[in-house]
């Protein structure tokens, strides 16, 4: 029972959203727009699980001192801090005990992750959560410099959370992203070489493409390199393409009937 | 080890440290590029351009920051364009950083519309951008094809509140706006593979126009939908940005950045030649010992 109940569930949910593309009555519309709003909010829980799921794995790097598990705590308390953030709003132009707030909401989280990774002194570290979470919770009633907003937007145009994305966020993925450009040199240099005919109709068709853009080689080469350019996206490039979207497509499909007629049961675990 | 075996094996700290200083200098040492602009990329600018005044023009942006040197110009370029002939923009960020980069393009787009400009010999007048006017930002909600189904159906079903929290039913933009059958046209900006869902599950299946700017790594991939006419236009990295940017007289970071872009093009291509150079010369000096018994 506990296999063939989601089984028969994709079956028939599965067959209804496959044959109610071709159905445009109203009742089938209705039922359709049901199902895509449960899916969002079954998204939503997914989130939830997925906050759970880092907590676990950061609290097992912390608890088995794993290579990096200093680390670990400043993952915690960057996501705890943004939500945070997202939540509270200043209300004039005085922050007020806002800061002090904040690491004092940081503060308990880390302590009952500190609970969860030690094997000993949990009760001190529980109680240091209890003191936290009391003057959070005292600064939260008393200080009217900040509010809450749990059920509505304005969090999202918060001070901090707004600045924290542009000044913080920003330059760490910029960063990283950045540095792929010192690793792609170095790999092109190592990985291009004209060892047989396939590589070298690579390794040409890769310098041409990189030099398409290159205005000073025009009195040179004319536009031969930019129609060069133009026919090696437009043609090779697009037949290898098409193919391989024809390929996945056809998978797709495939895939799709098999959980479907409960053929593929992998999602099951 | 000869100069050959020398030429092949660099230490990759060179190759780094030689990019860096080439890139530097690129960046200090001002010269222009000129840009040649591919018809991909003027089939958007054309679209665009067109447009009568009032018709919205959807910009779904699914990008996060590591993506933003290359697609943000993009953003930038259109959404000015669109704002300055006076169209409306609507928008969605369907990745989870999305949201912050669409609020960040907004408020410093807003901000530039502050200021009297002249493109391509027209002169635009300050104008104040006005949210629920000018623009919708419904924000962000997870598991983007499903999102893109509901949105066909009707905005208000993934997004009954913008993302600043007011019901869509009270902007007055959004009167009369129910799905995809009310947009002009759609431009999707993306670092992720939502583009792919744009594609099948929104243009696929609800058929609007739309084109798309993607990074420069995933730009050959969208080919066979620009060759089947599933997306009019294409915008490939930094590269399709800067074309849009010189189509709309509004030269940015993009633009700007082509230099360094060619100069580390240089370096690579310069490298991969020391490489090959290296491997033909041992490769023949070899050859020539073994011929002589060595």
């Amino acid at each position: 029972m506990k296999q063939q109940f989601p089984r028969l569930l994709v079956l028939v949910f599965g067959a209804f959203l496959l044959f109610q593309f071709f159905m445009p009555h109203e009742k089938s519309e209705w039922l359709y727009e049901y199902l895509l709003d449960w899916i969002i909010i079954i998204g939503i829980f997914a989130l939830a699980i997925g906050i759970w799921s880092l907590i676990r794995v950061h609290v097992d790097k912390i608890k088995n001192k794993k290579i990096g598990w200093q680390y670990s705590y400043v993952t915690l308390a960057g996501l705890v801090g943004f939500i945070v953030f997202g939540f509270t709003i200043r209300n004039g132009a005085e922050w007020g005990w806002y800061f002090p707030f904040v690491l004092s909401v940081v503060g308990m989280f880390l302590m009952i992750i500190q609970a969860m990774a030690s094997r000993a002194k949990v009760a001190m570290f529980a109680g240091l959560a209890g003191v936290f979470a009391l003057t959070a919770l005292l600064i939260g009633i008393f200080d009217k410099a900040f509010s809450f907003h749990f059920a509505t937007s304005e969090g999202l145009q918060a001070y901090m959370f707004v600045h924290s994305f542009d000044f913080i966020l920003i330059p760490i993925f910029a960063t990283m992203f950045s540095l792929l450009a010192f690793f792609i040199a170095s790999a092109a240099y190592r990985a291009f070489r004209a060892r047989s005919i396939m590589a070298t109709l690579l390794l040409l068709s890769a310098i041409i493409v990189m030099l398409r853009f290159n205005p000073y080689l025009e009195p040179v080469f004319g536009s031969y390199i930019s129609q060069t350019s133009s026919w090696l996206m437009n043609v090779p490039n697009l037949a290898a393409q098409r193919a391989i979207v024809m390929g996945v497509g056809l998978g797709i499909v495939a895939t799709g009937l098999k959980v479907i007629l409960g053929i593929e049961r992998k999602y099951m675990g | 080890m000869n100069i050959f075996d020398k030429m092949m094996s660099l230490d990759r700290r060179w190759v780094f440290l030689f990019l860096i200083v080439v890139c530097v200098i690129a960046y200090i040492v001002p010269f222009e590029v000129p840009i040649i602009v591919e018809p991909e990329v003027r089939s958007i600018f054309n679209f665009i351009d067109t447009l009568p005044k009032g018709a919205i023009m959807f910009i779904p942006l699914d990008y996060d920051p590591g993506s933003m040197a290359e697609l943000h110009p993009m953003t930038w370029a259109i959404v000015e364009q669109c704002w300055r002939k006076e169209l409306k923009v609507l928008m969605t960020a369907l990745s989870q950083n999305g949201p912050g980069m669409a609020d960040q393009a907004l408020r410093d787009i807003a901000d530039s519309m502050l200021v009297e400009k002249t493109y391509n010999g027209v002169t635009y007048p300050p104008r104040e951008i006005i949210n629920g006017i000018d623009y919708c930002f419904l924000g962000y909600k997870p598991y983007p094809s499903m999102v893109m189904l509901a949105m066909g159906q009707n905005f208000r079903l993934p997004f009954p509140l913008d993302y600043y929290g007011v019901p869509l039913d009270s902007l007055p933009m959004m009167q009369g706006v129910n799905n995809f059958d009310d947009i002009a046209g759609a431009v999707n900006i993306s670092g992720t593979n939502s583009t792919d869902y744009w594609i099948s599950y929104a243009q696929g299946r609800f058929n609007f126009p739309l084109a798309i700017g993607v990074t420069g790594v995933s730009t050959a991939q969208y080919y066979p939908y620009l060759g089947s006419g599933q997306i009019f236009g294409i915008m490939g990295g930094m590269l399709g940005a800067a074309e849009y940017e010189e189509l709309a007289d509004n030269p940015g970071n993009a633009k700007d950045s082509m230099r360094i872009q060619l100069a580390a093009h240089l370096v690579i291509i310069g490298f991969v030649i020391i490489g090959n150079v290296g491997y033909f010369m041992n490769r023949r000096q070899k050859k020539r010992m073994q011929r002589e018994g060595r």
